[in-house]
Order: structure tokens, then C-alpha cells, then sequence
């Protein structure tokens, strides 16, 4: 009989030094971001609200409620937790400025830790509970691809996913909208400066073991030839362990290597290469090359590791792509999104990732001032699907009634001094093997003074 | 107090199907939803409760069983086509295999031992589905498709009919698994549990005893993982990791280890806690950072809580709290060598506990 209380505290105390190491390991985040999220914010008067209705689930005469899911703790957390508080900071300014035809946007974004399992659960808090309008920007590629059937069973506007897996353009998701450049694309106009500037070298791939990273090996494939390709090495974003590929890159004697990846695992592909005395030249794509989430994170990874690096200079000499205008005072952009940043989010940092979620966020108000004062869910798909101006990408959207994807083209650009410097004009292509790759003739769109779009 | 028989166990099974269903119609889709998610994590955590309270082993390896009954279903359903009650029998055949060859391995570790080889199990057998991304779908995993039939109707909101096969299915497994520990097999597995030299002096085949508990367990997690596929409509390696195993077990402690509404208590408790705390965090304008981690906290807060005011589990506390106010069980005190009702566990712990303060004063 003495068994039972010594077999209870014995499962008590496994159970409890578990689930507080788990806790421990599970809060990696190291986001800086702060202030509420959702709307709340000064109100403003605006008129005329008497022709407004609720006329869809989720809009009421002053509100309109979206919601997203988002990785603010795990392993994409460093940088890409940054972009929802973004958003919401973008939305607080339309908000304070009359809102959308006098609704104001309530954003209500959840953390699914980059796991698809929790994706599904957060998605259908949000639809089946919040009763939310639409799911806007939900991030990642494994994570969104566990809920884009069920959004489209439900005729939820998923709109701009924050991925650019080519897979959201498929005419059996209607509902779904991609926003970023697609990866096809970007590995395109990658690998075709791989293969005018690295002419006779070797070439490896480093990419993301899912949609998102074997949608750009495609693009890069395009282009470089496969003689030139000495090995493809992948990873998967739950085990950090990656020593075991970075060593198969060096051994390869891979002298460009290519990756696709997110910002943590840039990080460690450096590290690890550094750690081998490694040296190749970096080509990285959009979505994991932002330098201030970089330096920091190979700062935080050194320190860890037990030693001290200069995350700027690691960075150096990096080679990028930027579908967003660069990070410079000059630019219209810059100057809003930089306003917006130090009135309602003073402390979140102003980088690529912070851009990136006001960007989006001005996409969407474009999009509902289009759909109309009163909008359904379907008057928002068919907005978007009538095309929607390029505001602040360099280059316009492809949206059509065939075609679910965002942007069209980028620039490619090194990393000087934590800076994305632009080399050469920008950059337009398609999504197949034998498109070509164009110069983009078209001119840049400028900010609107107020800071709105104009429906 | 202690219902025993067969009628009285399937009465309360009944009412509680009509609760469910009763709230599953009254509550909204998302509450159904989480009606869904409730029922696979009881069926599982009562298989564990099962096996470490009853037969005295001690499993980190829950999930991975899970883990497979989740892609056997997947994998059935999606190249085989076959319907998804078969897929959940095949489910639970398979895992009733698993279950018995590791249980043949844990049969011969005791306590921390045990603990280590089945964490093992939990960490190592999810990352298969990324070692071998062909056909389990990497991280990714694999997407299941699964309807309403046509008979409810084009509107019958899908989650409403998710949550009524999950609390199905659960409720069978309770039935079952009560008769079980009733049975002679329940009695083998507590005598083996107190002292294995007594049991095996008695006629009781050890081993075989422990490895059949084992079996039992795997079998119901793979019923919970065979659900969860159908409930989320994914089967991904994320949703087993060793988080979740630590997970059940902790239901398993926090209900009431041993005791199968306890099952329901804890279930309930790693269920509704991380939502709710998630929706207070957010409502009150929490930062991200701080909200996002919020839920991991107060689920360690809780867990702390239940284990000092109630350690003997929720279903523990609750017995003790009804004991003053209506004064100990007449039957619990007489009937020593009856089984141990597995409602309440006075007789099976009580006892223990009053060695505890004998040793302690």
C-alpha cells in the first residue's frame, strides 16, 4: 500500500519539472514589440454613419473585426512577431483619421507558435467564436496551409497571407489571396543573379523543408542551371540542429549559397558556417535576409553559444531581394509608415518586419475602401479580384479573377552597414519556367499626404 | 455512492451524452469546437490515468501513441478512402499492437526508469513523420477531409457533428474502460500496482498484467489521436510533440490520477485554461509578448494550485470536500475486499493516505 502516494508524487513531480522546462524552452520570443493590440483607440467623429449597416458577419455600422494568426512565440518569432503590432498600429492611425467609411478596423491577432496544429485551433477561435470578417495576413506557409480549406468551406475572405507560396493562388481557394512577392517568382529573379554575377561557381541551396522553401528552389531552378548546383541542403523550423547540412554545404565546396529560409535559421546557417570557417557568398531571400532582426538574432545566438559577434558585420555583403521600397528618409513611404511607427508603436523597432505589417495594413484599408460602404464578403474577393493599385510595392500586384497572387517584381540589393542598399531597377516576372524577366518600366506610386488610401 | 454495476455506468454515460448534446446544440460552433477537443483529450488521459493510477506505470509516451492512431487515420482515409468509423477501429488495432511491444520493453522498468524510456518514445517517434516527408507530409502533415453526412442536412454545422462523434467515442471508452477496472483485470492491475511479490504469490502473471495496461492505454490514445485528426482536420507532427504527452499526464495528475472523471476534470482544466487566459490576457490590452506567454503561465499556476490544495487531483478534492458535509461512506469503510470504485477514489486512496500521515506524524 505504500506504493500509491510515492507512485503519485513521483508523477506529480515528473509532471511538474516537465511542464516547467517545456515553459522555460517554449518562450523564445525575443520580440520587443509593444502596445495593445486591436483597435482601441482616440475616436474621431464621423458623419454620415447612418447609411451604414451591418451587412456582414463581423462588420457592424462602427466596427469592422478581422483576425489573423500569427507566430509570436517560436521559432519564427524573432522579427515576424513585429508585423501583426504593425498592422494594428497602421489600423489605430486609419482609425484616428475617420476610419473606413467611419468603421473603425478592430484586428484581433492570436499566437499559433508557427505550429499548424495550433494554427487550426486558433483559426476556428476566430471564425467560429469572434465571428471575425475576414482573416487577414495569417503568417506562414505549413501553418496557413492547415486552415485554407476550411476558411474556403466557411467563405471566409482570407486575404494577403503573409507567405509567398505560390499555392495560394488555386481556383479551388477562392476565398484566399496571397500579397507578398510569390517565392517562385522571387527565386527567379534570384537565380538569375546568380547566374549573370556568379557565372562558374558552385551553387547550393539551403531552404525550408515545406511549400515555402521548395516553391523557390522551383523559381531558382528556373534559372541556374543544374550544373552549376553542387548541393541542396533543407531543414525543418522545429529542430535548430542544422550543423549536419551547413557541414554538407562546406563539404560540397559550395562557393554561392542560396537560401530560403526564416530569419532564425539565416542566423544559424551563418553561425554554423562561421563555426566550420566557412565562407560563402550569401544570396537570401526576402523573408528571412531583414538585417536588424538578423543582426540581433545572430547576437542573441552567439551569446548564447557563449560568445560575442558583430550581428552588422556578419550581415555585410549579404545579397537580398526587396519587394518593399528601401528603409531610406527619401522615400514617401518611409516618411508615413515612420510617423505612424512614432506615434503608436514608439517602441517597436523600425525594421523590414515593421514595414512590412503597416504595408499590408494599407492593402487591406485599399481593399475595404473598394469593396464598398456597405461590404459582404464576397464584395471584398471581387474588389480584390478586380485589382487593386501597388501602393507601396515597387512593383504592381497581379490580382485578377485568375489570379490570387500579390506582387510582381523586386529589386535586388546588398546588405551594407545593417542596410538593404538596391542594386539595379526592379525587377518584374511571371510564374512559369520560360517567363522572362523585365525591367519594370512603371513608376512608383507616392504616399498619400493623409496617409490613406483613396478608395 | 459508488456506482458498479453495468446499468448504472451506462446511465450515467447516457445522461452525459445527453448533456453533451444538449450543449453542443445550445452553445456556439466554436464552443462545440472545444466540446470536440475536450473528448479526444479525455479518451486519452483516461487510458493514462488508467495506466499509471491503476497499474502503477508511469507514461511520457502518450502523445506518440496518439501520433499513430492520428496518421493511421490520415493515411486510410486518404489513400484508402475508407470511411472514418473503420479507419478509428484500424486506429485503435494498430496502436493496440504498438502498445504491446513497447509494453513488452516497459514491463521491465520501474518508476524514472519507465519515465525515461517512454519520453523517449514521445520526443523520437513524431520526428519519423519529418524523417520520412514522402509519405507522412513532413511538418506540414497531412490534411484530412471530413463531412457531415448527408442525412443532417446541408446547415448542420460541422463542428457540432465533429463534437458529437469525439464525445462518442470518448464516452464508450469510459464505459469500457470502467468495466475494465472492475473486472478481474482491474483487480490483477491494482495488486500489481501495491506489491508485484504478493500479486505474483497470488497467481497474478506480472508481466503480462503491466503489458495488457499498456496495451490498454496505447489503444485509447489512439482512438484520441484517430479523433484529433478528424477534429482539426490536420494530422502534423506539431500536435504531438512531447508537449502534449506532458499534457495528458499533467490532466491525468490534476484530475486525479486513477480515476476516470477525474480524466474529464483535468481534460477540462488543459482544455479550457490556455483559452480563456489567452482571452483575458487580450481583452485587458496586453502586449503580444507578454500576453502570447500568459497561457503557459497560468497553466503552471494552476497546476501548482491543484496539486497543493488537492493532491490527490481535482476528483480527489472534490470526494474529500463531499465527505464534509455528509460524513465518510458507509460502504467505502466496509467493503475492503470489494473492488475499488473507480468514481471515487476513497477506498483506493484513502487508505494510502492515512499510511502518508501515519509516516509523517
Amino acid at each position: 500500500m505504500k506504493r500509491t502516494p510515492r507512485l503519485r508524487w513521483q508523477a506529480a513531480a515528473i509532471t511538474t519539472v516537465a511542464a516547467l522546462t517545456v515553459a522555460a524552452c517554449s518562450s523564445s520570443s525575443s520580440s520587443s514589440s509593444s502596445s495593445s493590440p486591436g483597435a482601441g483607440s482616440s475616436s474621431s467623429s464621423s458623419s454620415s454613419s447612418a447609411a451604414l449597416t451591418a451587412s456582414a458577419p463581423g462588420i457592424t455600422a462602427t466596427q469592422i473585426t478581422i483576425g489573423s494568426h500569427q507566430p509570436l512565440t517560436g521559432p519564427a518569432a524573432p522579427g515576424y512577431s513585429e508585423i501583426a503590432p504593425a498592422s494594428a498600429a497602421y489600423f489605430a492611425y486609419v482609425n484616428a483619421h475617420g476610419g473606413v467609411y467611419g468603421r473603425k478596423i478592430v484586428y484581433k491577432y492570436l499566437d499559433d507558435g508557427y505550429n499548424p496544429t495550433t494554427t487550426a485551433s486558433v483559426v476556428r477561435q476566430l471564425v467560429l467564436q469572434d465571428n471575425v470578417y475576414a482573416i487577414f495576413n495569417g503568417l506562414g506557409t505549413p501553418t496557413h496551409l492547415a486552415v485554407v480549406s476550411f476558411l474556403n468551406a466557411q467563405k471566409i475572405p482570407d486575404v494577403f497571407v503573409a507567405s509567398g507560396c505560390e499555392c495560394w493562388n488555386d481556383p479551388s481557394y477562392p476565398q484566399t489571396f496571397g500579397w507578398q512577392l510569390d517565392y517562385v517568382r522571387e527565386g527567379k529573379i534570384l537565380g538569375q543573379y546568380v547566374k549573370q554575377h556568379f557565372a562558374g561557381k558552385k551553387v547550393a541551396f539551403f531552404y525550408q523543408n515545406d511549400e515555402f522553401g521548395l516553391d523557390g528552389v522551383k523559381g531558382l531552378s528556373y534559372e541556374i542551371p543544374a550544373s552549376m548546383v553542387v548541393s541542396k541542403q533543407s531543414y525543418v523550423p522545429t529542430n535548430v540542429n542544422i550543423a549536419p547540412q551547413v557541414a554538407a554545404l562546406r563539404a560540397s565546396g559550395a562557393q554561392v549559397v542560396v537560401a530560403f529560409s526564416i530569419p532564425a535559421f539565416t542566423a544559424l546557417l551563418k553561425l554554423n558556417a562561421l563555426k566550420l570557417g566557412f565562407n560563402p557568398t550569401l544570396v537570401v531571400s526576402d523573408v528571412g535576409s531583414d538585417p536588424i532582426t538578423l543582426s540581433g538574432l545572430l547576437e542573441a545566438f552567439a551569446k548564447q553559444g557563449g560568445s560575442k559577434v558583430n550581428g552588422n558585420q556578419l550581415t555585410n555583403g549579404m545579397i537580398t531581394d526587396e519587394y518593399l521600397p528601401a528603409l531610406t528618409a527619401s522615400d514617401s513611404w518611409y516618411t508615413l509608415f515612420k510617423m505612424v511607427h512614432d506615434q503608436y508603436e514608439p517602441k517597436a523597432p523600425l525594421d523590414g518586419n515593421f514595414f512590412y505589417g503597416m504595408a499590408v495594413g494599407y492593402t487591406f484599408v485599399q481593399a475595404m475602401l473598394k469593396a464598398g460602404r456597405n461590404p459582404t464578403r464576397a464584395s471584398l474577393v471581387s474588389a480584390i479580384e478586380g485589382g487593386l493599385p501597388q501602393g507601396p510595392m515597387v512593383a504592381p500586384f497581379a490580382y485578377a479573377a485568375g489570379d490570387h497572387l500579390g506582387a510582381t517584381g523586386a529589386y535586388m540589393g546588398v546588405i551594407q552597414n545593417g542596410v538593404v542598399v538596391q542594386q539595379g531597377s526592379v525587377l518584374t516576372t511571371d510564374t512559369s519556367a520560360s517567363g522572362p524577366i523585365t525591367t519594370y518600366t512603371g513608376t512608383e506610386q507616392q504616399a498619400p499626404a493623409s496617409g490613406i488610401p483613396s478608395p | 455512492m459508488s456506482m458498479r454495476t453495468l446499468p448504472r455506468r451506462l446511465g450515467i454515460a447516457v445522461v452525459m451524452a445527453v448533456i453533451v448534446g444538449f450543449l453542443s446544440i445550445k452553445l456556439n460552433t466554436f464552443r462545440d469546437y472545444q466540446i470536440a477537443e475536450v473528448a479526444v483529450e479525455v479518451t486519452a488521459v483516461a487510458g493514462l490515468t488508467v495506466l499509471t493510477g491503476l497499474s502503477g506505470q508511469i507514461s511520457l509516451g502518450q502523445g506518440a501513441f496518439m501520433a499513430i492512431g492520428g496518421y493511421t487515420t490520415a493515411l486510410l482515409m486518404l489513400h484508402l478512402n475508407w470511411p472514418f468509423f473503420i479507419a478509428l477501429v484500424a486506429a485503435a488495432a494498430v496502436t493496440a499492437a504498438t502498445g504491446a511491444i513497447v509494453g513488452v520493453a516497459a514491463a521491465r522498468l520501474r518508476g524514472p526508469y519507465l519515465a525515461g524510456a517512454t519520453l523517449m518514445l514521445g520526443v523520437a517517434l513524431p520526428t519519423l513523420a519529418v524523417a520520412y516527408a514522402g509519405a507522412f507530409g513532413g511538418d506540414q502533415g497531412l490534411n484530412v477531409t471530413f463531412t457531415t453526412p448527408a442525412f443532417l442536412g446541408a446547415t448542420f454545422p460541422l463542428t457540432r457533428w465533429q463534437a458529437w462523434v469525439s464525445s462518442l467515442v470518448a464516452l464508450v471508452s469510459l464505459v469500457l474502460l470502467a468495466n475494465l477496472c472492475y473486472s478481474r483485470t482491474g483487480r490483477n492491475w491494482r495488486a500489481v500496482r501495491d506489491d508485484e511479490v504478493a500479486a505474483a504469490l497470488d497467481g497474478v502473471n506480472v508481466a503480462l498484467t503491466r503489458v495488457l495496461a499498456f496495451v490498454v492505454a496505447a489503444t485509447s490514445a489512439g482512438l484520441a489521436g484517430s479523433l484529433l485528426a478528424i477534429v482539426t482536420s490536420l494530422v502534423a507532427p506539431g500536435a504531438f510533440t512531447i508537449t502534449l504527452s506532458i499534457a495528458l499526464l499533467t490532466a491525468a495528475v490534476i484530475g486525479g490520477l486513477g480515476s476516470l472523471p477525474g480524466a474529464l476534470w483535468g481534460s477540462l482544466v488543459i482544455v479550457l485554461v490556455p483559452t480563456y487566459v489567452t482571452d483575458v490576457a487580450t481583452s485587458h490590452g496586453l502586449s503580444s509578448s507578454v500576453g502570447s506567454n500568459i497561457p503557459i503561465v497560468a497553466y503552471g499556476v494552476v497546476l501548482i494550485l491543484v496539486m497543493l490544495a488537492f493532491p490527490q487531483g481535482i476528483q480527489g478534492g472534490l470526494h474529500r470536500l463531499l465527505t464534509l458535509f455528509t460524513g465518510p461512506d458507509p460502504k467505502t469503510r466496509t467493503s475492503r475486499d470489494a473492488p475499488t470504485p473507480y468514481v471515487t477514489p476513497s477506498a483506493d486512496q484513502a487508505p494510502a493516505s492515512q499510511h502518508e500521515k501515519e509516516g509523517t506524524s
